[in-house]
């Protein structure tokens, strides 16, 4: 075994644990909460804090939506540093766009596919 | 029991007779689930890596395939189960975010597939886009003005 998985199951584990403070602290919404993380990968990335995260973490920190909103970031730097102003608009997407893609998709034929059960 | 209590009474007395406070077990159902979660996502990232993937490649493949297994696992019904247990463990993770995108899918497909499929499907999914794409735009024009 790898330290690593222990790693990324302690760093996602506390992330998780984060936002189930939130929720039963102050009555956030799970969509709320869902915000609130991808906001927040976002601006802790921008700010420098978010990469080493990734660097100790891997999955444990790119796996909750705060890495969703790390890939947004840093795919947006990428692009301002590669294509300059046009760079702030496609980078983001382009960094993220095979997990929107594939949400799209997967989101749309699962459930073509399968029908909600009876509660 | 008498009714005459008061509020702060009564939370004292709910709270001693609440053998331990359910955060603390939620939080740790959270961390434990959450945690599980992304292990299975290191595994798959790990693969992609062994097949000589970029760094940038593996990222998103790996988003994909976590993405195809919360929805399908919501399909299934099984990621509703473990919801029931793991709260934000199972909400935070990016399984959560399709399964965010399904469950309103499946349960609005009979108001039909284009105002009630394909517009429901974005209930939740809809703001986190709005949220971190805006984010990361502004994110961008800073540092390009920051930058040059």
């Amino acid at each position: 075994m790898n330290l690593e998985f222990l790693k990324a199951f302690i760093v996602g584990g506390l992330i998780c644990a984060i936002g189930q403070v939130l929720i039963d602290k102050t009555k956030l919404t799970p969509a709320r909460i869902l915000v609130i993380f991808v906001t927040s990968g976002v601006i802790l990335t921008a700010i420098g804090l978010y990469e080493p995260i990734v660097k100790f973490g891997g999955a444990g920190a790119t796996i909750p939506l705060t890495g969703f909103g790390y890939s947004l970031a840093k795919g947006a730097m990428k692009g301002v540093e590669e294509s300059g102003l046009l760079g702030a608009f496609t980078g983001g997407i382009s960094g993220t766009a095979g997990g929107i893609a594939g949400a799209v998709l997967f989101g749309y034929l699962i459930a073509l596919i399968f029908s909600p059960k009876a509660k | 029991m008498e009714q005459n209590f008061t509020q702060k009474e009564y939370q004292k007395y709910v709270q001693k007779k609440s053998p331990n406070s359910p955060i603390i077990k939620n939080v740790i159902m959270a961390f434990v689930i959450g945690g599980l979660i992304c292990v299975v996502g290191q595994i798959i990232s790990n693969y992609f890596k062994s097949r000589g993937l970029s760094t940038e490649d593996v990222a998103g493949a790996t988003a994909i395939s976590m993405i195809f297994l919360g929805a399908l696992l919501t399909g299934l019904d099984i990621y509703d189960g473990l919801a029931k247990y793991a709260g934000a463990g199972t909400i935070v993770p990016i399984t959560g975010f399709a399964n965010a995108i399904v469950s309103p899918a499946m349960e609005f497909k009979s108001e039909g597939y284009v105002l009630g499929m394909g517009a429901k499907m974005f209930v939740i999914a809809g703001p986190v886009l709005v949220y971190g794409i805006t984010a990361s735009v502004v994110v961008g024009i800073i540092f390009f003005l920051v930058g040059n």
